[in-house]
């Protein structure tokens, strides 16, 4: 069974909502990612989306942005990416992972050749931003005939049928976007949140995850009482970008925030 | 030729395709938009009075039919083709883009959204949406690259007085494809009360294939009045490409003629043997970026390239879908003129027939000449000039080392 069913399966079991952090490889530099990834395990990830770099990351806010342009000074490529879920493997087989990020990258490196090199190194998922369900079908096969899924997201201004055909190609869980915006931007808004969730509940079986507008332990808590899962990126992608110089610091900041989130959502389901 | 061209006109597919190219790649909270879209240009273009509406507001605000002129000193000096210019710097705004955006802002008006976002790189995309908004009382924003900023003041301005507001933008390389990524990023956070008015032939479906019919009046007029001038086709198109909205306008209603030789010219920068230049089907490779599959200056890492040209609306790493499938299929040919090969020209157009061309359209212009002078003197050149040089005054002044 996939990493990702299996995770999803547990936690139903404990009754707990998944936490996924994001963080983006190769930011602050490529060295330090393996290791940012164990940290995100021990302070209570579940499963970890890590962004692959791209010069023109259009649906991300500036804070992402900004890691990019960082983890791109390194020349951090789709390749650095994935032996960094390699050398991750090592040590962990057990906590999912997902690649998140944009087409490009994958369609020069070659849909087969991309599959190949994601499975070889551990990888359990890919997200790609800017490839809805219409455009998904070449990819989506090679990645699937390797059990690697391949997650959709699903937005506020979803209508009834294309949620429908969304959830007739979503595998492991589909991402919900709390917000029309880009990633980082304001607050999202619960009970609006809520209802697009019971509407997508009414046609699929798949884990709801939830993604942008959450910053801090109340907004993880409210999201994991109507969720199955919480997504949390620019809140930790920003410990980052505050301490670029100071390993030991990103590490702290980044386990304090997820230790309170973990807290605050177990606290509250 | 063995292919269909027929049914090379009746491209994009449904779902927005040209052979492996086009296509819709955009984050989920945009899809719904770009269906709806889709389905009001539908059924608008079947629409007479819309239709109507468009051909009303091209002659009497645009100044449509735009002239198809015989440069006959140009033709003596380069000494072979005739050469014809389609005069689109004679348009309101002095340029092609008001085609377009006269066209997308009537589908604006319908939507009901209120407020309109666009792109630009030289800024005459700007101008264009500025100046349609202003006579629909729509709100208007504009995303341009800080350095496009800097090299196209004028433009800047008169956006300004036009009553839009100029959004500077200094991510990535602070040019026209950064005005893309932020004015995308406007538009999904906004998507509910704002239309994007996309300047050029590309981006996701339908804005290919919208755009390209809305400057396709260009290739139909030139047809006619080379017909009305010359009594028959000519025998090679010559237009610019950044996105290539108005080399797809021109040479789109002459696809199906044999005979009629296409050239698209690209910005060669310092030239094709280094990464100075922004020729993505000369020297590209195809990729996904800003909603379509196309050509890219990309590197072996799929991370997009700086590009270069010294005219800003050529300074773009991609390229409109259609063109990427028409290079394939071998019906038009992609050139490309250097920065200095294209100031040459705008000096030479300027001195010999009194007209001052952009410096994108100069890169045609630079072609066309080189071409003009391989062909036989019965033959007919048509260049695209696609938008007056006004512009661009400062950047030449600074070039040539004089202070205004």
């Amino acid at each position: 069974m996939n990493r990702i069913d299996r995770c999803f399966k547990e936690l139903k079991t404990t009754g707990k909502k998944a936490l996924i952090p994001y963080i983006t490889g190769g930011d602050p530099r490529p060295g330090l990612t393996v290791e940012l990834m164990h940290c995100l395990v021990e302070s209570g990830a579940d499963i970890i989306e890590i962004g692959v770099p791209f010069s023109d990351p259009m649906a991300d806010g500036p804070v992402i942005q900004l890691a990019c342009e960082r983890a791109l000074a390194h020349n951090t490529s789709l390749r650095d990416v994935l032996n960094m879920v390699k050398a991750f493997r090592k040590t962990d087989s057990k906590t999912a992972v997902a690649l998140m990020g944009y087409l490009n990258p994958i369609e020069v490196m070659g849909y087969q050749v991309f599959a190949d090199l994601a499975k070889v190194s551990g990888v359990d998922a890919v997200l790609v931003v800017d490839m809805p369900p219409e455009e998904s079908t070449d990819l989506s096969g090679a990645l699937k005939a390797l059990d690697i899924q391949t997650i959709f997201l699903m937005a506020p201004t979803t209508p009834d049928k294309r949620a429908d055909l969304i959830c007739q190609h979503g595998e492991g869980y589909l991402y919900y976007v709390s917000v029309k915006g880009v990633t980082g931007s304001a607050a999202l808004d619960v009970e609006d949140v809520k209802a697009n969730l019971d509407r997508i509940r009414s046609k699929t079986d798949l884990p709801l995850a939830v993604g942008f507008g959450i910053k801090d332990g109340a907004t993880a808590a409210a999201v994991a009482k109507i969720a199955d899962a919480v997504i949390v990126g620019s809140a930790l992608v920003n410990c980052v970008a505050r301490n670029v110089n100071d390993d030991a610091l990103i590490k702290k900041e980044l386990s304090q925030i997820m230790l309170q989130m973990r807290e605050a959502m177990d606290a509250a389901v | 030729m063995s292919i269909d061209l027929k049914a090379v006109t009746q491209l994009p597919t449904k779902s927005g395709h040209f052979g492996p190219y086009g296509g819709r790649f955009v984050s989920e909270t945009l899809m719904s938009a770009l269906d709806d879209l889709s389905e009001l240009y539908e059924r608008l273009s079947q629409d007479p009075e819309f239709q109507a509406e468009y051909d009303h507001d091209l002659a009497h605000y645009v100044g449509r039919p735009s002239p198809l002129y015989f440069a006959e000193r140009l033709t003596k000096h380069v000494g072979g083709a005739k050469i014809y210019l389609k005069r689109e710097d004679l348009n309101h705004t002095g340029a092609h883009k008001v085609n377009n955006t006269i066209g997308q802002a009537l589908l604006a008006k319908h939507t009901g959204k209120p407020k309109v976002i666009a792109e630009t790189g030289a800024g005459q995309h700007g101008v264009a949406t500025a100046t349609v908004a202003a006579r629909l009382g729509l709100q208007c924003t504009v995303f341009m690259g800080a350095t496009d900023i800097e090299r196209q003041k004028l433009n800047v301005y008169r956006m300004r007085l036009l009553g839009a507001e100029v959004v500077a933008v200094n991510s990535g390389t602070a040019t026209l494809k950064d005005a893309m990524n932020e004015a995308m990023r406007h538009w999904v956070t906004n998507v509910d009360d704002t239309f994007y008015i996309i300047g050029t032939a590309a981006g996701p479906h339908p804005y290919p294939k919208l755009v390209r019919d809305f400057q396709a009046i260009i290739g139909r007029e030139a047809k006619r009045q080379c017909m009305e001038q010359e009594g028959r086709l000519p025998d090679a198109l010559i237009a610019c490409i950044g996105g290539g909205s108005n080399a797809i306008g021109l040479f789109y209603p002459f696809i199906e003629d044999e005979s009629v030789a296409m050239y698209g010219v690209e910005a060669g920068g310092h030239g094709l043997d280094g990464d100075d230049h922004a020729a993505p089907l000369c020297k590209g490779k195809p990729g996904v970026l800003h909603g379509n599959r196309t050509y890219l200056m990309e590197d072996e890492n799929g991370q997009i390239m700086p590009t270069h040209s010294v005219s800003a609306g050529l300074d773009y790493p991609g390229v409109g879908p259609e063109h990427s499938y028409l290079k394939d299929i071998g019906r038009v040919n992609y050139v490309a003129a250097t920065d200095e090969e294209a100031l040459d020209a705008f000096h030479k157009l300027t001195e010999i027939e009194g007209i001052i061309p952009a410096l994108e359209s100069s890169h045609a212009v630079a072609f066309g000449m080189k071409q003009a002078a391989k062909m036989d003197k019965d033959k007919i050149v048509v260049i695209n000039l696609s938008g007056r040089g006004d512009k661009d005054i400062h950047t030449v002044a600074a070039i040539d080392g004089i202070e205004i």
